[in-house]
């Protein structure tokens, strides 16, 4: 997976006197000062972005924060202002006509939020557009959009027209359209916004679907966070032409870099995202079953001030806690074998998300045990974080809260 | 001031310098009218008819395949046709026939005159906000000025006859084709314009396969405003000696003819209604059967 497309320093004015707006941009005037002196909007303002090859990268924003107007100069509707943008290493900001239209009707296609269908024509006549327009033979063309109407799941629709289907159907066909041409850039903005929300879930499974067999390179444009963090392997936030944040979705919803995105965050449902790996804390100390005793225990669990302790036979392997109060009795009534005392405990591995985890906490008095696929204890998942991230109190509250409660 | 003193150097002085495009022009115009009027009245008068009642049933059905007559469609399928035999029967029988084809052709010739001017003027505006700007206060100017204007500069150009009286007729009726071609084209969605530029359509095939099949049916209706306009003013022209219904109607108003100007100004409501009716029918999209 290489480097596929490569933007460096993109800017994007609308208006007449751009020169200006750059000069105003390059001395740090804000947007307003600039639209009130020259007239111009700034609709990018440097942006900087790496994309690789085969993922679905999504660029959010709410409207108006420039994230159409970056998308549309990915296949040069918009001519940026200044900046480039390399797609497998070639600068498209630097093409010529000729050499542009190539790029449009054979690198790169688009699907739009309204669709963008022909009405006068037939579904098959118009997931063939992008081929007739390259003048390829009627047959070849016809047979092609057929093959990727089947893909889409649209067959025995081939003959009907655009206003005949509903609007999930349609956009199915604007994805033909944009795959007939076997393009390896997929430009989607805002390509389910329109639709209600249950086709909508339908339609980013479907994608994601898609996108394991086509392993194309999608840019995907949404308001809606969501929607975001499910289909894309990483994400871009804009706010007012600038890209604020860039990388993982985890990352962005744990780590948000600004109030901007932790607003934007502070929606979104976290248990979906959040996986085990990401909020556990790591084990600092394991007992060995049938190595350490009782009193081993017992000094480890005072001098740390631990209420239990996690457990692990000879490789490594998670057996279950000893918790304080039964190292004590077994220490009163001289025992040395700990094992009689281990407690079973649900375990989970690294991916499990948040809202898994939550039903195992009904009826669990302790943490969490995170493993690996061999078995080998990773960390554990504590209540109070997990009720922190739920609820969005931070960790001394909701300690305060539990403790408030239980007296 | 005296504006209208410099209008007429302007007009004397352009009718002086272009007279051999003038008179170029008229004689293409001519021999086009005479042609056709002459061919048309070589016809027998009821196959006209009958072409007319076919083209009718064409134009309002799109196909003469799928069809079922029910009690509920014939009046769709056949009525325009069945009033295209009445009426035109009825000219024929007042005796109006040869005057009824006349304007026809002094229609015909106009309005196709106006579409080649006005449907690429109409796309470039579209294009084009300058030309747009520069192109707009002149179609107001041409469609408020009184009708009558025009008569006089066509004469001093193309002399009396058919030929200033198609001219001016093409002048009073080329807004509305500009018109509605430019607003037919500025109504096609943006994304789906902007969807043909992204899988690399030309200029020329985003015109050709997006905007003027989508701006179709506003264009029609501009054919339809446009031959309406035409029809008004070829029978105004006949103040220059143009023939057809005009004329008589001129006729019946200088003798104060009032069965005269009855029957000719009947006739034209005539012609006016079929090919009204035929025109809407084209930008009307097919009826589901």
């Amino acid at each position: 997976m290489g480097n596929k497309i490569e933007v460096k320093n993109l800017h994007l004015i609308f208006g007449s006197s751009k020169k200006q707006a750059i000069k105003m941009l390059k001395s740090g005037a804000t947007k307003e000062q600039i639209h009130n002196k020259t007239k111009c909007t700034v609709a990018v303002n440097n942006a900087n972005l790496t994309i690789n090859e085969g993922e679905i990268f999504v660029i959010m924003g709410l409207s108006g924060s420039g994230k159409s107007s970056l998308l549309r100069c990915f296949n040069m509707l918009n001519i940026p202002t200044r900046g480039s943008i390399e797609i497998d290493g070639k600068d498209i900001t630097q093409m010529n006509k000729k050499e542009l239209l190539e790029f449009r009707r054979k690198k790169v296609g688009m699907v739009f939020q309204h669709f963008g269908l022909l009405p006068h024509r037939t579904i098959v006549e118009n997931v063939a557009f992008g081929l007739e327009i390259q003048e390829t033979t009627t047959e070849d063309r016809l047979r092609k959009a057929r093959e990727v109407i089947d893909l889409v799941g649209l067959k025995g629709y081939e003959d009907s027209y655009p206003h005949q289907l509903s609007g999930g159907m349609q956009q199915r066909v604007g994805i033909a359209r944009a795959i007939a041409t076997d393009s390896d850039i997929l430009l989607m903005d805002e390509a389910f916004s329109a639709l209600d929300p249950l086709i909508r879930v339908q339609m980013q499974d479907d994608l994601i679907e898609l996108q394991q067999s086509l392993k194309k390179t999608i840019i995907f444009i949404t308001h809606d966070l969501d929607e975001a963090v499910k289909l894309g392997s990483r994400i871009a936030i804009m706010n007012d032409g600038v890209i604020v944040q860039q990388g993982e979705p985890e990352e962005i919803l744990l780590h948000p870099a600004n109030d901007y995105v932790r607003e934007f965050v502070g929606n979104v449902d976290m248990s979906k995202v959040v996986t085990a790996s990401s909020i556990m804390r790591v084990f600092r100390e394991k007992l060995v079953l049938g190595k350490d005793g009782p009193a081993y225990a017992a000094r480890k669990m005072s001098q740390n001030n631990f209420r239990f302790m996690a457990t692990v036979n000879n490789s490594g392997v998670f057996q279950g806690y000893i918790v304080e109060r039964d190292v004590r009795r077994l220490l009163e009534k001289n025992e040395k074998d700990l094992s009689k005392i281990v407690m079973d405990i649900p375990q989970v591995n690294s991916g499990t998300p948040l809202s898994d985890l939550l039903p195992l906490y009904i009826q669990q008095k302790y943490p969490l045990v995170v493993v690996n696929e061999k078995g080998i204890p990773l960390g554990y998942v504590d209540h109070t974080d997990v009720v922190s991230l739920v609820t969005g109190y931070n960790n001394g509250e909701v300690k305060e809260i539990i403790e408030n409660a239980s007296n | 001031m005296n504006i209208g003193k410099y209008v007429e150097l302007f007009v004397d002085w352009l009718s002086e310098v272009g007279r051999p495009v003038f008179n170029q022009i008229t004689i293409f115009i001519e021999n086009t009218v005479d042609i056709l009027q002459e061919g048309l009245l070589s016809i027998p008068f009821y196959i006209i008819i009958l072409l007319f009642a076919i083209l009718a049933f064409y134009v309002k059905n799109k196909s003469f395949r799928q069809y079922k007559i029910s009690k509920k469609n014939w009046k769709n399928l056949f009525g325009l046709s069945f009033f295209c035999i009445l009426g035109l029967s009825l000219i024929y029988l007042m005796g109006f026939w040869t005057q009824m084809i006349d304007t026809f052709v002094l229609v015909l010739v106009s309005t196709l005159i106006v579409l080649i001017i006005g449907i690429p003027l109409g796309i470039w505006c579209a294009h084009n906000k300058r030309i747009y700007i520069i192109v707009r206060p002149l179609l107001d100017f041409m469609q408020t000025m009184p009708a009558f204007v025009y008569l006089i500069p066509a004469i001093l150009f193309f002399s009396v006859g058919n030929v200033p009286g198609v001219l001016a007729t093409v002048i009073f009726s080329l807004p509305p084709a500009v018109r509605m071609t430019t607003l037919g084209i500025k109504e096609v969605p943006k994304e789906i314009v902007e969807a043909s530029v992204a899988f690399g359509c030309t200029p020329r095939q985003t015109l050709f396969k997006v905007q003027l099949p989508l701006a179709t049916p506003t264009i029609l209706a501009g054919v339809n405003q446009v031959i309406m306009l035409a029809l008004s003013m070829v029978v105004i022209a006949s103040m220059v000696g143009a023939g057809g219904l005009g004329e008589s109607v001129y006729a019946g108003i200088q003798q104060a003819d009032v069965a005269l100007g009855f029957e000719a100004g009947l006739c034209i409501v005539i012609l006016a209604i079929i090919l009204d009716r035929m025109t809407q029918a084209l930008g009307d999209k097919k009826e589901e059967l």
